[in-house]
C-alpha cells in the first residue's frame, strides 16, 4: 500500500516536471535566439545554445529606445488607469446589488446579465466609439473598451460581498449613523481585499496584455502600446528605423533583424516575467477564487 | 471557468417583495451604481442596436445611419461562399476538441499534482504551469515564430535534419499542419490554469473517504477512480455546459495572432471572430463579416439559453440565471 502510493508520487512529480519544463522551454529559445549574432541565425537558425554569442539587437534596440519606452509608457498608464477606475466602477455597482435593501435589485442584475448573454459584436462596437465618442487615436481607445471587461467580474463580486459580509454588520454601521458610502469604504471594503486583489490583477493582466484595441482603434505609433509595437515589428521589422530613425538606409543595412524580433519579444515578455515569481501567490488564490463559487 | 462563480448567488437575490421600496431611503445605493450602468448602457446595450446595419449597404460617405437598406442581402452572399461553412466549422470542432481533450488533461494535471507531497515543489509546480497563461498572444506567436519560422525557426533547422529532412517545411503557407499547431498552443497556455481550479475542487474532498477506502485495501489508484473521478463528475460537467454555451465564440489572439493572419491558413484557421475582425480591419468584406458577427451574436445568444438550462435542470445552484 505505501509503496503504490510512493510510486504514484515519484511518477506525478516527473510528468510534473516535464510539463513544467514544456512550459518553460520556448522561453528559453527565445531568450536564446535574442542573443545569437545575426549571421549565425542565417546559417543554423534559431537554437537553444547561441552558435556565435552577441548582444547586437539589444544594443540596437537601446539606441532607438525611445519608442519602445514610449509604449511602455502607454501600457503601464492604461494598465494602472484602466485597472483602478474598472475596480471602482465594479465595485460601486456589486455592492448595492449584495443588498437586499436596494430597489430593483432583480431588474439592474438583469441588465448585468443580459450583456453576458448577448453582444452586439466588433463592428457595432467600433462605430459606436469611433463615430459617437470619437475615440479614434485616443489613449481612451484602449481603456474605455476593457473596463468591466465582463459581467461575470461583478456578479463575482456581489458573491463575495454576500457571503463574507454579514448583514449585521452593515446594520450596526448604519445605526451608528454611518452613510452608505462610509460602511462600504471603512466596513465593507476592509474584508474583501481578497476579491479586489483578483479582480484588479485580472483587470491589471487583460490591461497589459491587450493588443486588440490598439489594433482596431490606434493607426498612431506615439499611442502604441508594447503589445502593439510587438504586433507591428512582426508585420514589419522596418517599422522602428522608417519610423523613428533619420538615417534609416544605413540602420537599416545594419539590422540584426532575426535577433530584433526575438529580443523585442523578450522586453515584451520580461516585465511580468520578472514580476511573476512576486505575484504568482495571488494569481493562483485569484483562479481559485474566480472559480469556486463565492 | 467564471460563470461557476457567479452562480449561486444569483438565486437567493430577489425575495424581499414584500418589503416596501423605498426609493428615497435607499437613493445612495442606487446613485452609485449610475457609473456602471451607464457604462454597460454604451458599451453593450447601444451596440446591441448596432445589428441593424448588418441589414445595410454600409457606405462611409453616406453615414451609418444613411445607407441603404438591403435587407438580407449580406446574410446571402455570406451563407452562399464557402466561407460561412468554413469559419462555423473551425469555431466549433477547435471548441469542441478543447473542451474535450482540455478537460481530460486539465483534470489529470490536477490529480498529478494532488500526489505531489513536497509543498515546495507543489508550489513550483503550480505556478510554472499557470505561467503560460499570462503572457499574451502576441508574445506567444512570436515563441511559435521562433520554433516554425520557415528559414530561420528552431524545428526546421535542427529538429527535422535529426530525422533526416532538410528541405524544411514551409509552416505558414500549410494548412494541414494547424489544427495540431493550434491545439498544441492552446493547451500549453490554458491547461496549467484550468488545472488549479480542479485542484482546489480535489483539496475539497473529505480525507475521511480516502480513509476508510485505504482500511478496505483500495490502493492509491482504486482511490483515484473510485473516489476522486466521481466526486468530480458535477464540476466537469458544469464547465463543459459553460464552455458549450461558449461554443460559438473562439479564442481570438489564438486564432488572429498565432498563425499571423497568413491568408494560406484561412482553410483551418479562420473562426468566427477572426473573419469578423478582418472585415473591420479592411483585409475582408466588411458587409459579409458584420452579417458573420450577428450570426455569431444570435446562434451564441440561443446556446447560452440551452446550456444554462441544462445546466439547471442538472443543478440549480451552478445556473448563470
Amino acid at each position: 500500500m505505501k509503496s503504490d502510493g510512493r510510486f504514484l508520487g515519484l511518477l506525478s512529480t516527473i510528468i510534473m516536471l516535464l510539463f513544467a519544463a514544456a512550459c518553460i522551454i520556448p522561453f528559453i529559445l527565445l531568450i536564446s535566439a535574442s542573443l545569437t549574432d545575426q549571421n549565425a541565425i542565417v546559417a543554423h537558425g534559431y537554437s537553444f545554445i547561441p552558435q556565435k554569442f552577441s548582444t547586437d539587437a539589444y544594443v540596437y534596440l537601446f539606441d532607438r529606445g525611445s519608442d519602445i519606452l514610449r509604449a511602455y509608457g502607454v501600457t503601464v498608464f492604461v494598465t494602472v488607469f484602466g485597472t483602478v477606475v474598472g475596480v471602482i466602477i465594479t465595485t460601486l455597482i456589486a455592492y448595492p446589488l449584495s443588498r437586499s435593501e436596494t430597489p430593483y435589485r432583480g431588474l439592474f442584475i438583469f441588465i448585468i446579465l443580459f450583456t453576458m448573454l448577448f453582444n452586439g459584436g466588433l463592428v457595432p462596437s467600433y462605430l459606436v466609439y469611433t463615430q459617437l465618442f470619437d475615440l479614434k487615436n485616443t489613449i481612451w481607445a484602449l481603456i474605455v473598451p476593457g473596463i468591466l471587461t465582463n459581467g461575470y467580474y461583478m456578479m463575482m463580486m456581489r458573491t463575495f460581498f454576500q457571503s463574507t459580509v454579514p448583514p449585521a454588520l452593515i446594520e450596526s454601521a448604519q445605526l451608528d449613523g454611518a452613510s452608505e458610502y462610509r460602511t462600504l469604504w471603512s466596513i465593507v471594503l476592509p474584508i474583501s481585499k481578497p476579491i479586489l486583489a483578483a479582480i484588479g490583477m485580472f483587470t491589471a493582466i487583460y490591461y497589459w496584455n491587450d493588443w486588440q484595441n490598439g489594433m482596431v482603434y490606434i493607426t498612431k505609433p506615439e499611442l502604441f502600446s508594447i503589445q502593439n509595437l510587438l504586433n507591428r515589428i512582426m508585420q514589419d521589422i522596418q517599422f522602428i528605423t522608417t519610423n523613428l530613425s533619420s538615417n534609416s538606409s544605413q540602420a537599416m543595412a545594419q539590422m540584426p533583424s532575426d535577433s530584433v524580433k526575438m529580443a523585442m519579444a523578450v522586453i515584451g515578455a520580461l516585465p511580468i516575467l520578472i514580476a511573476y515569481p512576486f505575484f504568482q501567490k495571488y494569481f493562483i488564490k485569484g483562479i481559485v477564487i474566480g472559480a469556486v463559487k463565492g | 471557468m467564471e460563470p461557476a462563480a457567479s452562480a449561486a448567488a444569483i438565486q437567493t437575490a430577489p425575495k424581499v417583495k414584500k418589503k416596501k421600496i423605498n426609493i428615497r431611503k435607499h437613493a445612495p445605493l442606487l446613485i452609485m451604481m449610475i457609473p456602471g450602468l451607464l457604462y454597460l448602457f454604451f458599451n453593450n446595450y447601444l451596440p446591441m442596436l448596432g445589428i441593424v446595419i448588418a441589414f445595410k449597404d454600409i457606405n462611409f460617405a453616406k453615414g451609418i445611419l444613411h445607407s441603404d437598406w438591403i435587407g438580407f442581402d449580406n446574410f446571402e452572399y455570406l451563407f452562399k461562399t464557402s466561407d460561412a461553412f468554413i469559419i462555423t466549422r473551425n469555431t466549433i470542432l477547435y471548441n469542441l476538441f478543447f473542451i474535450v481533450v482540455g478537460t481530460v488533461l486539465a483534470l489529470g494535471t490536477a490529480i498529478l499534482l494532488n500526489e505531489v507531497k513536497n509543498k515546495v515543489m507543489l508550489k513550483s509546480f503550480q505556478a510554472i504551469i499557470t505561467m503560460p497563461h499570462l503572457i499574451s498572444m502576441v508574445i506567444v506567436s512570436y515563441l511559435v515564430y521562433a520554433l516554425l519560422s520557415a528559414e530561420t525557426g528552431f524545428i526546421n533547422n535542427t529538429v527535422l535534419p535529426w530525422f533526416g529532412i532538410e528541405d524544411g517545411i514551409m509552416w505558414y503557407s500549410e494548412a494541414k499542419y494547424w489544427p495540431v499547431i493550434l491545439s498544441l498552443v492552446h493547451f500549453w497556455k490554458s491547461v496549467g490554469y484550468s488545472s488549479i481550479v480542479f485542484f482546489a475542487a480535489l483539496l475539497g474532498i473529505d480525507e475521511e473517504y480516502y480513509e476508510a477506502a485505504r482500511l478496505d485495501g483500495a490502493n492509491r489508484w482504486k482511490q483515484i477512480t473510485n473516489i476522486t473521478l466521481p466526486i468530480m463528475i458535477p464540476i466537469i460537467i458544469l464547465m463543459t455546459m459553460l464552455s458549450i454555451g461558449r461554443i460559438f465564440y473562439s479564442d481570438f489572439g489564438l486564432f488572429y495572432q498565432v498563425p499571423m493572419a497568413s491568408g494560406a491558413l484561412f482553410e483551418t484557421t479562420e473562426t468566427i471572430d477572426t473573419y469578423v475582425f478582418k472585415g473591420l480591419m479592411g483585409s475582408g468584406d466588411l458587409g459579409m463579416s458584420t452579417a458573420a458577427g450577428v450570426y455569431q451574436s444570435i446562434v451564441g445568444f440561443f446556446l447560452v439559453i440551452l446550456a444554462n438550462y441544462t445546466v439547471r435542470r442538472y443543478s440549480k445552484d451552478n445556473a448563470l440565471f
